[in-house]
Protein backbone atom coordinates (compact mmCIF):
# COMPACT_ATOMS: atom_id res chain seq x y z
CA UNK A 1 0.00 0.00 0.00
CA UNK A 2 1.30 2.91 -0.98
CA UNK A 3 -1.71 6.11 -0.48
CA UNK A 4 -0.72 9.42 -0.70
CA UNK A 5 -3.06 11.70 1.00
CA UNK A 6 -2.63 15.49 0.47
CA UNK A 7 -5.02 17.29 2.76
CA UNK A 8 -6.22 21.39 2.21
CA UNK A 9 -2.42 22.29 1.16
CA UNK A 10 -0.69 25.43 0.23
CA UNK A 11 2.27 26.35 -1.20
CA UNK A 12 3.63 30.32 -0.82
CA UNK A 13 6.59 31.99 -1.52
CA UNK A 14 6.63 35.43 0.39
CA UNK A 15 3.31 37.19 -1.20
CA UNK A 16 3.46 34.54 -3.91
CA UNK A 17 0.78 32.05 -3.28
CA UNK A 18 1.35 29.18 -5.89
CA UNK A 19 -0.79 26.77 -5.05
CA UNK A 20 -4.28 26.95 -2.65
CA UNK A 21 -6.62 24.43 -1.53
CA UNK A 22 -4.79 21.43 -2.81
CA UNK A 23 -6.92 18.18 -1.61
CA UNK A 24 -6.80 14.54 -2.87
CA UNK A 25 -6.54 11.60 -2.39
CA UNK A 26 -3.87 9.18 -4.62
CA UNK A 27 -4.48 5.34 -4.61
CA UNK A 28 -1.60 2.80 -4.79
CA UNK A 29 -0.88 1.99 -8.37
CA UNK A 30 -1.87 5.22 -9.73
CA UNK A 31 -0.61 6.62 -12.74
CA UNK A 32 -1.23 10.07 -11.89
CA UNK A 33 -0.78 12.77 -14.85
CA UNK A 34 -0.15 16.27 -13.97
CA UNK A 35 -0.66 18.87 -16.22
CA UNK A 36 -1.08 22.81 -16.76
CA UNK A 37 0.43 25.91 -17.87
CA UNK A 38 3.77 27.03 -17.35
CA UNK A 39 4.74 28.46 -13.80
CA UNK A 40 1.40 26.98 -12.29
CA UNK A 41 2.97 24.87 -9.99
CA UNK A 42 2.97 21.30 -11.27
CA UNK A 43 6.95 21.10 -10.72
CA UNK A 44 6.21 22.49 -6.79
CA UNK A 45 3.43 19.83 -6.61
CA UNK A 46 5.74 16.97 -7.37
CA UNK A 47 8.72 18.57 -5.44
CA UNK A 48 6.33 18.75 -2.14
CA UNK A 49 5.77 15.06 -2.60
CA UNK A 50 9.16 14.57 -3.19
CA UNK A 51 10.22 15.87 0.13
CA UNK A 52 12.21 18.49 -1.67
CA UNK A 53 10.15 21.51 -0.47
CA UNK A 54 7.36 21.66 2.59
CA UNK A 55 3.97 23.23 2.24
CA UNK A 56 3.46 26.17 3.93
CA UNK A 57 -0.04 24.94 4.99
CA UNK A 58 -1.77 21.60 4.87
CA UNK A 59 -0.52 18.29 5.64
CA UNK A 60 0.62 15.55 3.63
CA UNK A 61 0.63 11.79 4.47
CA UNK A 62 2.28 8.81 2.51
CA UNK A 63 0.73 5.19 3.80
CA UNK A 64 -1.19 7.17 7.19
CA UNK A 65 2.11 8.71 8.63
CA UNK A 66 3.12 12.52 7.90
CA UNK A 67 5.71 12.36 4.69
CA UNK A 68 9.15 12.71 5.58
CA UNK A 69 10.41 16.41 5.21
CA UNK A 70 13.93 15.23 2.70
CA UNK A 71 13.75 13.07 -0.20
CA UNK A 72 14.05 9.41 0.75
CA UNK A 73 14.87 5.98 -0.90
CA UNK A 74 10.80 5.15 -0.56
CA UNK A 75 9.82 7.99 -3.86
CA UNK A 76 11.86 7.72 -6.54
CA UNK A 77 12.65 10.53 -9.04
CA UNK A 78 13.22 11.35 -12.69
CA UNK A 79 14.29 14.67 -13.71
CA UNK A 80 14.07 15.86 -17.39
CA UNK A 81 18.07 16.70 -17.06
CA UNK A 82 20.93 16.09 -14.76
CA UNK A 83 19.36 12.90 -13.37
CA UNK A 84 22.46 10.59 -13.61
CA UNK A 85 26.16 10.58 -12.20
CA UNK A 86 28.30 11.87 -15.25
CA UNK A 87 31.42 10.38 -13.22
CA UNK A 88 30.03 7.11 -13.27
CA UNK A 89 29.42 4.74 -16.34
CA UNK A 90 26.24 3.59 -17.00
CA UNK A 91 26.70 -0.01 -14.44
CA UNK A 92 28.25 2.36 -11.79
CA UNK A 93 25.19 4.77 -12.30
CA UNK A 94 22.53 2.33 -11.09
CA UNK A 95 25.13 0.27 -9.01
CA UNK A 96 25.69 3.18 -6.51
CA UNK A 97 21.58 2.85 -5.60
CA UNK A 98 22.99 -0.95 -4.16
CA UNK A 99 26.29 0.76 -2.90
CA UNK A 100 24.55 3.52 -0.83
CA UNK A 101 22.80 0.76 0.77
CA UNK A 102 24.79 -2.04 2.03
CA UNK A 103 28.45 0.14 2.69
CA UNK A 104 27.30 3.31 4.73
CA UNK A 105 31.16 3.83 5.09
CA UNK A 106 33.14 3.66 2.23
CA UNK A 107 29.58 3.56 -0.06
CA UNK A 108 31.85 1.18 -2.48
CA UNK A 109 31.20 -3.01 -2.37
CA UNK A 110 33.87 -5.57 -3.08
CA UNK A 111 34.36 -9.14 -4.14
CA UNK A 112 30.75 -11.17 -3.74
CA UNK A 113 28.41 -8.29 -2.89
CA UNK A 114 29.72 -6.43 -5.91
CA UNK A 115 28.76 -9.35 -7.91
CA UNK A 116 25.73 -9.64 -6.58
CA UNK A 117 24.47 -6.14 -6.99
CA UNK A 118 26.53 -5.77 -10.36
CA UNK A 119 24.14 -8.75 -10.79
CA UNK A 120 20.69 -6.74 -9.87
CA UNK A 121 22.13 -3.66 -11.70
CA UNK A 122 22.48 -5.76 -14.95
CA UNK A 123 19.01 -6.70 -15.17
CA UNK A 124 17.48 -3.45 -14.23
CA UNK A 125 19.48 -2.50 -17.22
CA UNK A 126 19.02 -5.06 -19.30
CA UNK A 127 15.00 -4.30 -18.78
CA UNK A 128 15.65 -0.56 -19.71
CA UNK A 129 17.34 -1.64 -23.08
CA UNK A 130 20.75 -0.30 -21.88
CA UNK A 131 22.76 -3.77 -21.45
CA UNK A 132 25.04 -3.91 -24.01
CA UNK A 133 26.06 0.38 -23.42
CA UNK A 134 27.03 -0.60 -19.29
CA UNK A 135 30.95 0.56 -19.67
CA UNK A 136 29.82 3.93 -21.61
CA UNK A 137 29.65 6.83 -19.65
CA UNK A 138 26.48 9.25 -19.84
CA UNK A 139 27.87 11.69 -21.71
CA UNK A 140 28.29 9.24 -24.52
CA UNK A 141 24.54 8.30 -24.46
CA UNK A 142 21.22 9.81 -26.12
CA UNK A 143 18.97 11.85 -24.53
CA UNK A 144 16.71 9.05 -24.56
CA UNK A 145 19.43 6.61 -22.98
CA UNK A 146 20.01 8.60 -20.27
CA UNK A 147 16.72 8.99 -19.05
CA UNK A 148 16.49 5.17 -19.54
CA UNK A 149 19.33 5.02 -17.42
CA UNK A 150 17.90 7.58 -14.80
CA UNK A 151 14.52 5.32 -14.81
CA UNK A 152 16.83 2.01 -13.93
CA UNK A 153 18.18 3.92 -11.11
CA UNK A 154 15.27 4.95 -9.67
CA UNK A 155 14.11 1.53 -9.87
CA UNK A 156 17.16 0.02 -8.01
CA UNK A 157 15.73 1.48 -5.16
CA UNK A 158 12.32 -0.40 -5.64
CA UNK A 159 9.69 2.98 -4.80
CA UNK A 160 6.19 2.76 -3.80
CA UNK A 161 6.33 5.92 -5.83
CA UNK A 162 7.80 7.27 -9.15
CA UNK A 163 7.76 10.71 -9.44
CA UNK A 164 8.53 11.96 -13.25
CA UNK A 165 9.24 15.38 -14.00
CA UNK A 166 8.55 16.05 -17.75
CA UNK A 167 10.68 13.30 -18.19
CA UNK A 168 10.42 13.05 -22.07
CA UNK A 169 10.24 16.74 -22.61
CA UNK A 170 13.57 17.07 -23.98
CA UNK A 171 13.43 13.82 -25.86
CA UNK A 172 12.06 14.00 -30.15
CA UNK A 173 8.66 12.40 -30.65
CA UNK A 174 10.14 8.88 -31.89
CA UNK A 175 12.36 8.31 -28.86
CA UNK A 176 9.56 9.89 -26.25
CA UNK A 177 7.11 6.64 -28.14
CA UNK A 178 9.66 4.51 -27.13
CA UNK A 179 9.83 5.51 -23.11
CA UNK A 180 6.08 5.93 -23.10
CA UNK A 181 6.55 1.47 -24.18
CA UNK A 182 8.85 1.59 -21.71
CA UNK A 183 7.70 3.15 -19.03
CA UNK A 184 3.55 1.75 -19.04
CA UNK A 185 5.18 -1.87 -18.84
CA UNK A 186 7.66 -1.28 -16.03
CA UNK A 187 4.50 0.83 -14.28
CA UNK A 188 2.14 -2.54 -14.33
CA UNK A 189 4.94 -4.86 -13.40
CA UNK A 190 6.07 -3.49 -10.01
CA UNK A 191 2.99 -1.78 -8.95
CA UNK A 192 3.70 1.41 -7.97
CA UNK A 193 2.27 4.63 -7.54
CA UNK A 194 3.55 7.11 -10.79
CA UNK A 195 3.34 10.84 -11.09
CA UNK A 196 4.27 12.37 -14.28
CA UNK A 197 4.21 15.62 -14.63
CA UNK A 198 4.18 17.10 -17.77
CA UNK A 199 3.25 19.56 -20.89
CA UNK A 200 2.34 16.83 -23.67
CA UNK A 201 -1.38 16.15 -23.22
CA UNK A 202 -1.71 13.32 -25.66
CA UNK A 203 1.46 11.48 -23.56
CA UNK A 204 -0.87 12.32 -20.05
CA UNK A 205 -4.11 10.92 -21.24
CA UNK A 206 -1.97 8.17 -23.56
CA UNK A 207 0.20 7.11 -20.41
CA UNK A 208 -2.23 8.10 -17.18
CA UNK A 209 -5.09 6.25 -15.30
CA UNK A 210 -5.98 9.68 -13.49
CA UNK A 211 -5.29 13.02 -15.08
CA UNK A 212 -4.80 16.50 -13.24
CA UNK A 213 -5.27 19.95 -14.54
CA UNK A 214 -3.51 22.60 -12.26
CA UNK A 215 -4.26 26.31 -13.38
CA UNK A 216 -5.01 29.43 -11.48
CA UNK A 217 -9.20 29.47 -11.62
CA UNK A 218 -8.81 33.23 -10.33
CA UNK A 219 -6.76 36.07 -11.11
CA UNK A 220 -6.76 39.63 -9.83
CA UNK A 221 -5.12 42.34 -12.21
CA UNK A 222 -3.88 44.54 -9.57
CA UNK A 223 -2.35 41.67 -7.54
CA UNK A 224 -1.68 38.59 -9.63
CA UNK A 225 0.36 36.78 -7.17
CA UNK A 226 -2.26 36.69 -4.35
CA UNK A 227 -4.22 33.61 -5.94
CA UNK A 228 -2.66 30.20 -6.24
CA UNK A 229 -3.32 27.42 -8.70
CA UNK A 230 -5.95 24.52 -7.65
CA UNK A 231 -6.30 21.07 -8.96
CA UNK A 232 -9.37 22.07 -11.85
CA UNK A 233 -10.01 18.74 -13.86
CA UNK A 234 -9.37 15.24 -12.15
CA UNK A 235 -10.10 12.81 -14.32
CA UNK A 236 -10.38 9.00 -13.98
CA UNK A 237 -9.22 7.60 -17.27
CA UNK A 238 -9.15 4.18 -16.39
CA UNK A 239 -10.34 1.32 -18.72
CA UNK A 240 -13.70 1.36 -17.01
CA UNK A 241 -13.82 5.01 -16.15
CA UNK A 242 -16.52 7.73 -16.81
CA UNK A 243 -14.04 9.86 -19.06
CA UNK A 244 -14.08 8.99 -22.96
CA UNK A 245 -10.38 8.90 -23.44
CA UNK A 246 -10.84 10.46 -26.92
CA UNK A 247 -8.33 7.66 -28.87
CA UNK A 248 -5.53 8.53 -27.73
CA UNK A 249 -4.25 5.78 -26.02
CA UNK A 250 -5.45 3.58 -28.66
CA UNK A 251 -2.13 2.30 -30.88
CA UNK A 252 -2.67 4.37 -34.02
CA UNK A 253 -2.48 1.69 -37.15
CA UNK A 254 0.30 1.77 -39.44
CA UNK A 255 -1.13 2.55 -42.46
CA UNK A 256 -0.25 1.00 -46.22
CA UNK A 257 1.48 3.04 -48.37
CA UNK A 258 -1.34 3.40 -50.42
CA UNK A 259 -3.57 4.93 -48.09
CA UNK A 260 -0.40 7.01 -47.78
CA UNK A 261 -0.44 8.65 -50.76
CA UNK A 262 -4.06 8.90 -51.12
CA UNK A 263 -3.66 11.11 -48.21
CA UNK A 264 -0.54 13.40 -49.23
CA UNK A 265 -1.87 13.20 -52.79
CA UNK A 266 -5.49 13.05 -53.28
CA UNK A 267 -5.56 13.96 -57.00
CA UNK A 268 -3.18 11.35 -57.91
CA UNK B 1 42.88 35.25 -50.60
CA UNK B 2 40.98 33.74 -47.68
CA UNK B 3 40.19 35.35 -44.27
CA UNK B 4 42.97 35.16 -41.26
CA UNK B 5 40.56 33.32 -39.15
CA UNK B 6 40.30 30.13 -41.56
CA UNK B 7 44.10 29.89 -42.32
CA UNK B 8 44.43 26.74 -39.93
CA UNK B 9 48.16 25.56 -39.45
CA UNK B 10 48.99 21.72 -39.81
CA UNK B 11 50.73 19.76 -36.78
CA UNK B 12 54.41 20.60 -38.57
CA UNK B 13 53.69 24.48 -38.94
CA UNK B 14 52.28 24.25 -35.65
CA UNK B 15 55.53 23.16 -34.04
CA UNK B 16 57.25 25.50 -36.22
CA UNK B 17 55.49 28.45 -35.49
CA UNK B 18 55.80 27.53 -31.68
CA UNK B 19 59.74 26.74 -31.65
CA UNK B 20 60.07 29.99 -33.92
CA UNK B 21 59.86 33.16 -30.67
CA UNK B 22 61.90 30.50 -28.46
CA UNK B 23 65.03 30.36 -31.04
CA UNK B 24 64.00 33.98 -31.86
CA UNK B 25 64.20 35.46 -28.43
CA UNK B 26 67.71 32.95 -27.52
CA UNK B 27 69.32 34.89 -31.22
CA UNK B 28 68.52 37.92 -29.73
CA UNK B 29 70.44 37.31 -26.55
CA UNK B 30 73.62 35.98 -28.27
CA UNK B 31 73.70 38.73 -30.22
CA UNK B 32 73.65 41.16 -27.79
CA UNK B 33 75.55 39.24 -25.57
CA UNK B 34 78.31 38.91 -27.93
CA UNK B 35 78.57 42.85 -28.59
CA UNK B 36 78.15 43.71 -24.53
CA UNK B 37 81.31 41.24 -24.35
CA UNK B 38 83.07 42.75 -27.30
CA UNK B 39 82.60 46.51 -25.99
CA UNK B 40 83.51 45.40 -22.20
CA UNK B 41 84.96 41.94 -22.07
CA UNK B 42 84.43 42.13 -17.96
CA UNK B 43 80.99 42.51 -18.61
CA UNK B 44 78.49 40.78 -16.33
CA UNK B 45 75.08 41.39 -16.91
CA UNK B 46 74.74 39.10 -20.09
CA UNK B 47 77.16 36.44 -19.99
CA UNK B 48 77.57 34.43 -23.19
CA UNK B 49 75.77 30.88 -23.17
CA UNK B 50 78.75 29.07 -23.00
CA UNK B 51 79.98 31.01 -19.74
CA UNK B 52 76.09 30.04 -18.33
CA UNK B 53 76.91 26.47 -19.26
CA UNK B 54 80.15 26.12 -17.45
CA UNK B 55 78.59 27.33 -14.02
CA UNK B 56 75.95 25.16 -14.85
CA UNK B 57 77.93 22.06 -15.43
CA UNK B 58 80.03 23.24 -12.30
CA UNK B 59 77.08 23.44 -9.95
CA UNK B 60 75.29 20.27 -11.62
CA UNK B 61 78.49 18.06 -11.03
CA UNK B 62 81.03 19.04 -8.72
CA UNK B 63 80.30 18.53 -4.96
CA UNK B 64 80.00 22.20 -2.54
CA UNK B 65 83.02 22.50 -0.71
CA UNK B 66 81.85 23.26 2.54
CA UNK B 67 78.85 21.11 2.25
CA UNK B 68 80.07 18.77 -0.13
CA UNK B 69 76.61 18.73 -1.92
CA UNK B 70 76.20 18.79 -5.83
CA UNK B 71 74.40 22.48 -5.46
CA UNK B 72 71.90 22.34 -8.48
CA UNK B 73 70.33 18.76 -7.23
CA UNK B 74 70.32 19.50 -3.29
CA UNK B 75 68.83 22.96 -3.76
CA UNK B 76 66.10 21.60 -6.33
CA UNK B 77 65.14 18.92 -4.05
CA UNK B 78 65.10 21.04 -1.18
CA UNK B 79 62.26 24.07 -3.24
CA UNK B 80 60.39 20.91 -4.49
CA UNK B 81 59.98 19.17 -1.01
CA UNK B 82 58.57 22.35 0.18
CA UNK B 83 56.53 23.08 -2.90
CA UNK B 84 54.79 19.13 -2.69
CA UNK B 85 53.99 19.43 1.07
CA UNK B 86 52.50 22.52 0.54
CA UNK B 87 50.75 22.07 -2.60
CA UNK B 88 49.27 18.38 -0.97
CA UNK B 89 48.77 20.34 2.46
CA UNK B 90 46.62 23.16 0.40
CA UNK B 91 44.97 20.74 -1.91
CA UNK B 92 43.95 18.69 1.26
CA UNK B 93 42.27 21.27 3.25
CA UNK B 94 40.94 23.20 0.10
CA UNK B 95 39.19 19.75 -0.59
CA UNK B 96 37.74 18.73 2.68
CA UNK B 97 36.52 22.85 3.61
CA UNK B 98 35.35 22.81 0.03
CA UNK B 99 32.85 19.97 0.40
CA UNK B 100 31.89 21.22 3.32
CA UNK B 101 30.84 24.28 2.50
CA UNK B 102 29.69 23.90 -0.86
CA UNK B 103 27.19 20.55 0.20
CA UNK B 104 26.65 21.63 4.05
CA UNK B 105 24.35 24.80 4.26
CA UNK B 106 25.55 25.21 7.96
CA UNK B 107 29.06 24.89 7.38
CA UNK B 108 28.95 27.58 4.32
CA UNK B 109 26.88 30.33 6.57
CA UNK B 110 29.42 29.72 9.33
CA UNK B 111 32.51 29.89 7.58
CA UNK B 112 32.50 31.32 4.04
CA UNK B 113 32.68 34.87 5.16
CA UNK B 114 35.84 33.84 7.12
CA UNK B 115 37.08 32.01 4.41
CA UNK B 116 36.76 35.46 2.25
CA UNK B 117 38.30 37.53 4.41
CA UNK B 118 40.75 35.75 4.82
CA UNK B 119 41.74 35.23 1.37
CA UNK B 120 42.02 38.70 1.42
CA UNK B 121 45.41 38.86 3.57
CA UNK B 122 47.95 39.43 1.53
CA UNK B 123 50.09 36.09 2.94
CA UNK B 124 53.77 38.03 2.54
CA UNK B 125 52.56 40.96 4.59
CA UNK B 126 52.40 38.24 7.65
CA UNK B 127 55.64 36.44 6.40
CA UNK B 128 57.32 37.72 9.41
CA UNK B 129 54.22 36.25 11.78
CA UNK B 130 54.97 33.29 10.16
CA UNK B 131 59.05 33.34 10.57
CA UNK B 132 57.99 34.87 14.33
CA UNK B 133 55.83 31.77 14.95
CA UNK B 134 57.37 28.86 12.98
CA UNK B 135 60.88 29.52 13.24
CA UNK B 136 63.20 29.84 10.10
CA UNK B 137 63.14 26.44 9.56
CA UNK B 138 61.06 24.24 6.58
CA UNK B 139 57.67 24.47 8.26
CA UNK B 140 57.29 28.52 7.86
CA UNK B 141 57.90 28.18 4.44
CA UNK B 142 55.37 25.08 3.82
CA UNK B 143 52.78 27.06 5.78
CA UNK B 144 53.14 30.30 3.86
CA UNK B 145 52.75 28.16 0.34
CA UNK B 146 49.35 26.79 2.20
CA UNK B 147 48.42 30.30 3.61
CA UNK B 148 48.70 31.95 0.04
CA UNK B 149 46.93 28.93 -2.11
CA UNK B 150 44.45 27.34 0.25
CA UNK B 151 42.11 30.13 0.39
CA UNK B 152 41.87 30.20 -3.24
CA UNK B 153 41.54 26.49 -3.59
CA UNK B 154 38.74 26.56 -0.80
CA UNK B 155 36.43 28.99 -2.42
CA UNK B 156 37.13 27.47 -5.94
CA UNK B 157 35.89 24.26 -5.05
CA UNK B 158 32.96 24.96 -2.59
CA UNK B 159 31.73 26.96 -6.17
CA UNK B 160 32.61 23.55 -7.79
CA UNK B 161 30.73 21.93 -5.51
CA UNK B 162 27.67 24.39 -5.22
CA UNK B 163 27.46 24.35 -8.81
CA UNK B 164 26.85 20.38 -8.81
CA UNK B 165 23.11 20.25 -10.15
CA UNK B 166 20.56 20.11 -6.96
CA UNK B 167 19.06 17.20 -9.55
CA UNK B 168 21.44 15.35 -8.70
CA UNK B 169 21.94 15.76 -5.04
CA UNK B 170 18.07 15.03 -4.44
CA UNK B 171 18.77 11.88 -6.74
CA UNK B 172 21.25 10.68 -4.53
CA UNK B 173 18.93 11.41 -1.19
CA UNK B 174 16.21 8.87 -3.54
CA UNK B 175 18.54 6.31 -3.64
CA UNK B 176 19.34 6.59 0.11
CA UNK B 177 22.39 8.38 0.09
CA UNK B 178 23.61 9.75 3.45
CA UNK B 179 25.46 12.99 3.77
CA UNK B 180 28.30 11.56 4.04
CA UNK B 181 27.77 9.02 0.96
CA UNK B 182 26.65 11.76 -0.68
CA UNK B 183 29.96 13.73 -0.03
CA UNK B 184 32.25 10.75 -0.93
CA UNK B 185 30.81 9.38 -3.94
CA UNK B 186 28.83 12.30 -5.63
CA UNK B 187 30.85 15.50 -4.79
CA UNK B 188 34.12 14.58 -4.11
CA UNK B 189 34.86 13.02 -7.27
CA UNK B 190 33.10 16.05 -9.27
CA UNK B 191 35.47 18.22 -7.39
CA UNK B 192 38.54 16.61 -8.63
CA UNK B 193 39.00 17.95 -12.06
CA UNK B 194 38.53 21.01 -10.98
CA UNK B 195 40.89 20.71 -8.43
CA UNK B 196 43.67 19.41 -10.54
CA UNK B 197 43.25 23.12 -12.92
CA UNK B 198 42.69 24.84 -9.48
CA UNK B 199 46.68 23.13 -8.25
CA UNK B 200 47.78 23.72 -11.95
CA UNK B 201 46.34 27.47 -11.58
CA UNK B 202 48.00 27.96 -8.09
CA UNK B 203 51.34 26.85 -9.44
CA UNK B 204 52.55 30.32 -10.41
CA UNK B 205 51.43 31.63 -6.65
CA UNK B 206 52.98 28.78 -5.36
CA UNK B 207 56.61 29.27 -6.64
CA UNK B 208 56.26 32.65 -6.23
CA UNK B 209 55.92 32.07 -2.19
CA UNK B 210 58.42 29.14 -2.02
CA UNK B 211 61.16 31.74 -3.61
CA UNK B 212 59.76 34.53 -1.61
CA UNK B 213 60.40 32.73 1.68
CA UNK B 214 63.50 31.19 0.45
CA UNK B 215 65.14 33.98 -0.41
CA UNK B 216 64.72 36.19 3.14
CA UNK B 217 65.61 32.96 5.32
CA UNK B 218 66.75 29.78 4.40
CA UNK B 219 70.14 27.39 3.54
CA UNK B 220 69.57 25.60 0.36
CA UNK B 221 66.51 26.39 -2.73
CA UNK B 222 66.58 27.54 -5.47
CA UNK B 223 65.26 31.16 -4.23
CA UNK B 224 67.80 30.78 -1.72
CA UNK B 225 70.84 30.00 -4.64
CA UNK B 226 69.43 33.18 -6.92
CA UNK B 227 69.33 35.42 -4.45
CA UNK B 228 72.63 34.38 -2.54
CA UNK B 229 74.98 34.49 -6.00
CA UNK B 230 73.27 38.00 -7.02
CA UNK B 231 75.63 39.48 -4.60
CA UNK B 232 78.54 38.63 -6.97
CA UNK B 233 76.11 39.67 -10.04
CA UNK B 234 76.22 36.40 -10.77
CA UNK B 235 74.34 36.06 -14.10
CA UNK B 236 75.94 33.13 -15.13
CA UNK B 237 73.91 31.50 -12.44
CA UNK B 238 70.77 33.69 -11.96
CA UNK B 239 69.12 33.03 -15.28
CA UNK B 240 70.22 29.19 -15.63
CA UNK B 241 68.63 29.05 -12.24
CA UNK B 242 65.23 31.00 -13.56
CA UNK B 243 65.18 28.88 -16.58
CA UNK B 244 65.42 25.63 -14.69
CA UNK B 245 62.37 26.77 -12.42
CA UNK B 246 61.01 27.58 -15.09
CA UNK B 247 61.15 24.40 -17.05
CA UNK B 248 60.22 22.81 -14.00
CA UNK B 249 56.88 24.87 -13.16
CA UNK B 250 56.29 23.72 -16.95
CA UNK B 251 56.41 20.15 -16.63
CA UNK B 252 54.67 20.05 -13.02
CA UNK B 253 51.85 21.91 -15.49
CA UNK B 254 51.61 19.44 -18.03
CA UNK B 255 51.76 16.36 -15.67
CA UNK B 256 49.33 17.59 -13.81
CA UNK B 257 47.02 18.13 -16.89
CA UNK B 258 47.49 14.91 -18.04
CA UNK B 259 47.10 12.99 -15.08
CA UNK B 260 43.54 14.96 -14.71
CA UNK B 261 42.75 13.82 -18.44
CA UNK B 262 43.94 10.31 -17.13
CA UNK B 263 41.46 9.95 -14.10
CA UNK B 264 38.65 11.85 -14.83
CA UNK B 265 38.37 11.25 -18.31
CA UNK B 266 34.28 12.11 -17.90
CA UNK B 267 35.40 15.66 -17.04
CA UNK B 268 37.03 16.52 -20.10
CA UNK B 269 34.61 14.79 -22.94
CA UNK B 270 33.55 18.69 -24.25
CA UNK B 271 37.41 19.19 -25.10
CA UNK B 272 37.42 15.93 -26.98
CA UNK B 273 34.56 16.58 -29.09
CA UNK B 274 36.10 20.07 -30.07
Amino acid sequence: MSEIRVHNVWMEYGDQIVLETISLDIASGAFVSVVGPSGCGKSTFLRMILGQERPTRGIITFDGAALPAEPGPDRGVVFQRYSVFPHLNVLQNVLIAFEFAESPFTAKLFGAKRKAASEKAEALLEAVGLGEHAWKYPSALSGGQQQRLAIAQALAKEPKVLLLDEPFGALDPGTRAQMHALIKPLWRERGMTVIMVTHDLKEAFGLGTRLLAFDRPRIDPQAPERYGARIIYDLDLSRDGPVPVLGFSRPIETSTVSQETKRSMPHA
Amino acid sequence: MRRAINIVPGSGTRILLALLPFLLIACLYVVVSAERRAANPGDKLLPPITEMATSMDRLATEPDRRSGDLTLWSDTAASLRRLFIGLGAAAAIGLVLGLALGLLPVASAGLSPLVAVMSMIPPMAILPVLFIVFGLGELSKVVLIVIGIAPFLVRDLAMTVAAIPSEQIVKAQTLGASTWQLMLRVALPQAMPRLMEALRLSLGPAFLFLISAEAIAAESGLGYRIFLVRRYLAMDVILPYVAWITLIAYVLDWLLARIARRGFPWGYVQETRR
